[in-house]
């Protein structure tokens, strides 16, 4: 610890701290641009110039060490001048656009200039302009406003790893760009908009549509994929006009995925807002009661072993619940929310979970892949491995195609074969497995959702054994999720019982009236004409299309729902506008119908539900935690690992851009497809 | 008056033959192993004692400079890096040193190096000086041939490379740290100090940057002895220095002089003195584009050393001396150097990126009088915002020239704005 003064306050700070670092332990505001926690020192901005009493200069806090006995005054003449200085000298060359700045109202240099500067300048000569830079569909640029405080390129350099934006010419010519014009290729792109601290780069779809201060801000969950990404949801009115992150360094930090951020303009397209009923082969609209009644004439007389549910990718545990506990009051345990296949096994928790959390990565010492692509699959967790694989020279070695990683990753082949002779030792990274303390391995759904899924999570729980994944303090078996619902299902136990009817079979026609909640991620086109489809949900997806029944229903930002992340921390969505027309919360869908049977779910609120659901499962109680890591029992899933087939494994997820039907139903990510993927875009015309 | 046996850079105007037969003939390389054996640590001590102040412009004492660098290796390897990045407007000594004597260079790149406990020098040349290069490329391959660099240079058993760098001609990679940077293979952008280079420099490594005639000294201070050199000049202001002397003189030259030599004497003993007689001068910038001007009344009795000319409120700079006369519009003069700021600024940090674009373009209007008299007060005060607030000293470098003539000219700029509006008072009046 260092002992020092901060206008005269005397406070202890951690050695290597910076003087802003301190200036803030001691409650002192540091006006910066450049500066920011989780991207490396620039000190370029100037604008968190302090005095050091010795130091004949102001100084840059940021980027300055403390020292024993250091007095350092944050509010001194010197000081004071030197940011009006700098100030001053920002704004000379900044246009005076802020009525049309998206950034108006929200933005660090009006602040600023509000808190720091002079309110008047002295310059008069021309100011400079820059010319526009295309970096694609999500992020709009206007360059003469900005401030060349380089965050931008340090997050992408750094946090996404795809080093694309610089700056080129010197000066005051200086201009952030690519270069070469071509858009942005990194997953995580949208978060610059936040960082940046001007409105240089602004959001493009969210472009001249509303200004902050109109917007109702909701905190909320992400379910775009698995990650579970703290947001903030920003509406006016019925219309949910942006998605930001929120801070929690357990998860996302504080960053988002491009998905996650852009893809709610989807949530205004093909919308499924009244109950729709197929009447000789046509759908045409109906009443609530109409369906209702529809549905029920299809079920009399129908046994429970002829009626099943499948539990879509968004589906909150809310939901989830009801649907299952009306197929237990109807008699039918045929239930499954494996909708890719993918041969999970629900014994044991730990199974199916990312045991060793997202923040558990920065403590990994080897990381082994298989049958993921986590850039795709999880664009926020591949960010903390490569964080990891930066900090600390981590070992990553993965199996499955070769694809970039945004680090530097050790391939070692493509198919199970890797496995046995990582098993055996011959492949030469078991030596750095074996050496490693805390060593982790991630099971992606590409090496789960085939045939031979059981054998391979055996044989990786082996490996697991085998390399010291698994002791007390340490679970370093992880299997990675792409759906959001999935782990709250297995949770809920939304699982064929033993001899019921699971996924394959009812695709295939086992069952006479299927129930879908929202689970559209299938060749639902296949399901036989002999099943009658009822379709719950929120988008006119494939499973609307198949249905012969259609009840409306809310997606995540209409409805309150608890979601569990990959990790298996159980988050809380919550309501910010409500669902269109007469469409629904889900549990309550529910709730009706089951009143319509004549047999009344024990719920009639949202707090009785969720105290049931707390009774289902202890993790519906403990939302945002987690349990403690570690693995107590290493006794290991069913299963032969000498049952693997030799096929490579194959990633889950071709086009980040639209994995559900949200983000296909996004016109912003119909663009991001045609830019990123022109041959799928093609493909699909 | 410097006596011929006190000079160090013999072959200054290339008379003699610069390759190695004739740089041993003047006494370079003479016994270099015997230097090397009197240990780092001494020869740290002698640099000290000799005064010597570094000749890249800020006079920081090269061996305190020295001795930041770590006695004992952390297992890094340790660097000496010499600026050859000569690009001071006014500026032309470092090129005549490579040019002409490049095996001084080279020799003290060995005992500076040894005395620093570096394993490398790198040589980072300017761009533009080509013919230098090539020459500096000829003489290092005579020290290799000849056994002075590389595996037990000059027979001392010490192992040291030297490596040359050609730049591409940007004025900011002559900073210190964005010289490092470049030698990277980055963008010439200065580093934020602390750490310092002796600390984490090239490449992460403990490095020192030393300028050409700092390094190219200090093999004659070795031979001489540190009395010898410190005896020369004034005290605190030691030594020997090449004065390279430019403008409206009747002899541009460059010329090894004794430190502290008064400003007049330098200029009419060796450049012929100025164009049209003393009394015919207006000003002079002493020490190369970065330090402020000075009229003539200070001219006729400053003297040309570190602290002298500080205590007038200019600098020495890298003495790159000058001269204008009469016939010069000095705010003209001065613009003209507010433009080159501005087009060699970085562009990192904002001071300097948007303050070097804003005094150029009010000077651009003064020289015209096209202006406000507030406005000289206001310029003032813009370059006091950059000062000192900018990550390296390009932001002083860009600021003091236009202090120093507000200083010394301001009744000529307001002159200058009266009769523009005079002018176009009478313009309109037709």
């Amino acid at each position: 610890m260092v002992k020092l003064t901060v206008d005269g306050i005397a406070l202890e700070v951690p050695n290597g701290c910076s003087v802003l670092q301190a200036a803030e332990l001691a409650g002192k505001e540091i006006p910066r641009f450049c500066y920011h926690e989780r991207l490396s020192v620039a000190g370029n901005c100037r604008m968190c110039l302090v005095e050091v009493e010795k130091v004949p200069k102001p100084v840059a806090s940021c980027a300055w060490p403390v020292a024993e006995g250091m007095v350092i005054k944050t509010d001194s003449p010197m000081v004071r001048n030197a940011r009006r200085g700098v100030m001053e000298f920002l704004l000379i060359n900044h246009p005076l656009d802020c009525p049309i700045c998206d950034q108006g109202g929200e933005c660090d240099l009006q602040d600023q200039s509000m808190g720091y500067g002079w309110g008047d300048s002295r310059y008069r000569e021309p100011k400079r302009a820059v010319m526009e830079k295309d970096f694609g569909p999500l992020v709009k640029t206007v360059m003469t406003r900005c401030i060349h405080c380089t965050r931008c390129i340090r997050f992408l350099a750094e946090v996404g790893g795809a080093p694309e934006l610089g700056a080129t010419a010197r000066g005051e010519d200086m201009e952030i760009g690519t270069y070469v014009q071509q858009a942005l290729t990194s997953e995580l792109s949208g978060n610059i908009i936040d960082l940046c601290p001007v409105g240089a780069l602004t959001s493009k779809p969210y472009a001249f549509v509303a200004r902050s201060w109109e917007l109702t801000r909701t905190d909320s969950v992400d379910v775009l994929d698995a990650v579970g990404a703290n947001i903030r949801v920003d509406a006016r009115g019925p219309e949910v006009l942006r998605v930001l992150p929120r801070i929690n360094d357990d998860v996302n930090e504080e960053w988002l995925a491009d998905k996650s951020r852009f893809a709610i303009d989807g949530l205004k397209h093909k919308r499924l807002d009244r109950p729709w009923v197929r009447r000789d082969g046509k759908l045409v609209p109906a009443s609530w009661d109409e369906a209702f009644a529809a549905i029920a004439a299809r079920m009399k007389d129908l046994p429970g072993e002829k009626i099943g549910a499948l539990a879509g990718d968004l589906a909150c545990a809310e939901s989830m619940l009801a649907l299952k506990d009306l197929m237990s009051a109807l008699g039918s345990h045929n239930l499954d929310c494996r909708q890719n296949g993918a041969r999970l096994n629900a014994a044991r928790r730990d199974f199916y979970l990312f045991n060793t959390t997202i923040a558990g990565i920065d403590r990994a010492d080897a990381i082994l892949l298989i049958g993921t692509n986590p850039r795709r699959e999880a664009p926020i967790l591949n960010a903390r491995i490569r964080k990891r694989w930066l900090s600390g020279h981590v070992p990553v070695a993965a199996i499955g195609p070769a694809v970039d990683l945004t680090y530097a990753a050790e391939w070692l082949g493509v198919g199970p074969a890797v496995l046995t002779s990582l098993l055996s030792g011959e492949q030469s990274f078991a030596e750095k497995l074996e050496v490693a303390k805390q060593p982790m391995l991630i099971l992606g759904q590409g090496a789960l959702a085939r045939p031979d899924g059981e054998a391979v999570l055996a044989a990786a729980w082996q490996l697991a054994q085998r390399f010291g994944m698994l002791h007390a303090d340490w679970h370093g078996f992880n299997v990675l999720h792409t759906a959001a619902a999935r782990v709250g299902a297995l949770d809920l136990g939304f699982l064929p019982a033993p001899g019921a009817k699971g996924f394959w079979a009812m695709r295939a026609g086992a069952v006479d009236l299927l129930w879908l909640l929202g689970a559209d991620e299938f060749e639902v086109a296949r399901i036989p004409p002999t099943t009658f489809v009822v379709y719950q949900g929120h988008h006119g997806d494939r499973g609307a299309q198949r249905a012969d029944v259609i009840l409306p229903g809310s997606a995540y930002t209409e409805k309150n729902g608890t979601y569990v992340n990959t990790e298996g921390r159980a988050q809380r969505g919550r309501l910010a506008v409500y669902p269109p027309g007469e469409a629904r919360e889900d549990w309550k869908i529910l709730r009706a119908f089951s009143a319509v049977l004549g047999r009344p779910l024990p719920y009639d609120d949202l707090k009785t539900l969720r105290e049931k659901l707390a009774t289902t499962h202890p993790v519906f109680a403990r939302v945002g935690a987690l349990p403690a890591a570690g693995c107590t029992d290493q006794s290991g899933p069913g299963g032969d690992p000498a049952a693997m087939l030799p096929n490579p494994f194959t990633f889950p997820i071709a086009n980040y851009y639209q994995t559900d039907s949200i983000s296909r139903a996004s016109p912003t990510m119909v663009r991001c497809t045609e830019t990123y993927y022109p041959g799928l875009a093609m493909a699909a015309e | 008056m410097l006596a011929d046996k006190d000079r160090i850079f013999t072959n200054l105007y290339g008379l003699n033959d610069w390759r190695l037969a004739g740089a041993r003939a003047r006494g370079d390389w003479d016994n270099t192993a015997a230097i090397l054996a009197r240990g780092r640590d001494h020869l740290i001590e002698e640099a000290k004692a000799s005064g010597l102040r570094g000749r890249g412009g800020a006079g920081f004492p090269t061996g305190v400079k020295w001795s930041f660098m770590p006695k004992k290796s952390d297992g890094r390897p340790a660097y000496l890096v010499v600026n050859a990045d000569e690009s001071e407007p006014g500026t032309c000594k470092d090129r005549d040193i490579i040019r002409h004597d490049p095996h001084k260079l080279l020799e003290g790149c060995l005992i500076a190096g040894f005395a620093m406990g570096a394993t490398a020098a790198y040589i980072y040349i300017r761009g533009e000086f080509y013919n230098e290069a090539r020459h500096l490329e000829a003489a290092r391959g005579e020290c290799y041939e000849a056994g002075l660099i590389g595996r037990n240079a000059a027979g001392s058993g010490y192992d040291f490379d030297v490596f040359i760098h050609r730049g591409a001609g940007a004025y900011i990679c002559g900073e210190e740290t964005g010289l490092l940077e470049s030698l990277e293979g980055k963008k010439g952008l200065p580093r934020l100090k602390p750490p310092f280079p002796a600390a984490v420099g090239l490449y992460g490594c403990p490095s020192t940057v030393n300028n050409v005639e700092t390094i190219a000294m200090v093999p004659d201070i070795m031979r001489r002895g540190a009395a010898w050199f410190s005896a020369l000049g004034r005290p605190r202001n030691s030594g020997t220095k090449v004065f390279c002397i430019s403008g409206h003189v009747e002899k541009p030259c460059n010329v090894e002089e004794e430190m502290g030599i008064p400003l007049r004497e330098l200029i009419e003993k060796y450049a012929g003195g100025v164009r049209g007689g003393w009394d015919n001068l207006l000003a002079v910038i002493p020490g190369g584009a970065s330090v402020p001007v000075l009229p003539k009344s200070i001219c006729d009795t400053v003297l040309m050393d570190f602290d002298s000319l500080a205590a007038v409120k200019s600098g020495l700079g890298t003495a790159a001396v000058i001269v204008m006369d009469r016939s010069t519009d000095v705010i003209k003069a001065i613009a003209r150097l507010s433009r080159f700021y501005k087009h060699e600024s970085c562009g990192q940090c904002t001071p300097c990126r948007e303050g070097t674009g804003w005094l150029m373009r009010v000077m651009d209007r003064l020289v015209e009088g096209r202006a406000e008299i507030e406005e000289i007060d206001i310029l003032d005060k813009v370059t006091r915002q950059i000062e000192g607030h900018t990550i390296c000293a390009l932001g002083d470098a860009a600021a003091w020239p236009v202090q120093g003539l507000i200083r010394h000219f301001r009744p000529l700029i307001e002159e200058r704005i009266s009769a523009f509006r005079q002018r176009s008072v009478s313009l309109a009046a037709e």
